[in-house]
């Protein structure tokens, strides 16, 4: 199966980032495909690099850059979720790319499944 | 962006369930709407519960500091976007009927509704 996945939500406040990860890496371990994930709205907010979360909590970040590093999966911030947000190229993490939201509508073409976390 | 081509059409669903203001959900589900249409996919919009306000006529939100995006979807026709539906349901409990919407949409019962959702094969909501 080919998965595309949107990510509606900000990392701590709420914990359907976490949710989307788990769901990445469960679906990856059953040999299946993360063809992108993509981060609307709050979403936008996981690929910042200032986040400093403390040392003893998770790193949902860190979570993502090791899943796309280790996967090779298409992580794709919206610019214009990002721009309003303050999320632009000078604070993006690395293994995050920003794009336009046809990112996503091409995504839900050409997944099998587009599954959304978020409120 | 050479998917725009791709042949294939897909029946997508934005779902709208927000009230207009208050949130950023219904402008930036509006956003998606638009860059979808570049797409020529079969594009569905659905209003249901408090989203059913974002096509009230009359919105006046300069008081609260937000743009009035509401024209927006009264400009969708010009996009090809024209399949917009309403839940009959969430109307009336919120004291609205037809002549209160800004656009011309197909009103349908939540039974209906919830068989038009089952048979599209991408669903977004906010």
């Amino acid at each position: 199966m080919k998965f595309a996945v949107l990510v509606n939500e900000g990392p701590y406040n709420h914990q359907a980032a976490d949710s989307a990860f788990q769901f990445c890496k469960a679906a990856l371990d059953k040999g299946h495909e993360i063809f992108r994930v993509f981060f609307y709205y709050d979403g936008v907010n996981n690929a910042t690099s200032l986040g400093q979360p403390p040392s003893d909590d998770r790193n949902v970040t860190k979570n993502w850059q090791k899943l796309a590093e280790e996967n090779k999966v298409d992580l794709v911030v919206c610019v214009a979720a990002g721009l309003r947000r303050g999320i632009t190229e000078s604070n993006l993490a690395s293994g995050f790319r920003i794009s336009g939201l046809g990112q996503l509508i091409e995504a839900g073409i050409h997944a099998d499944r587009l599954v959304t976390f978020g409120d | 962006m050479d998917d725009m081509e791709s042949g294939i059409v897909k029946k997508f669903m934005f779902v709208n369930r927000k009230a207009p203001y208050g949130t950023v959900y219904a402008l930036e589900v509006l956003e998606m709407v638009l860059i979808s249409a570049a797409f020529d996919q079969d594009v569905h919009l659905a209003f249901l519960d408090d989203g059913v306000l974002q096509i009230k006529k009359g919105q006046t939100p300069a008081g609260i500091g937000t743009k009035n995006f509401s024209p927006t979807y009264r400009a969708l026709e010009g996009y090809d976007i024209e399949k917009l539906y309403v839940e009959a349901e969430s109307l009336a409990e919120r004291g609205l009927t037809e002549d209160d919407l800004l656009v011309d949409v197909e009103v349908i019962s939540r039974a209906e509704m919830g068989k038009l959702m089952a048979d599209m094969d991408v669903v977004l909501t906010a």
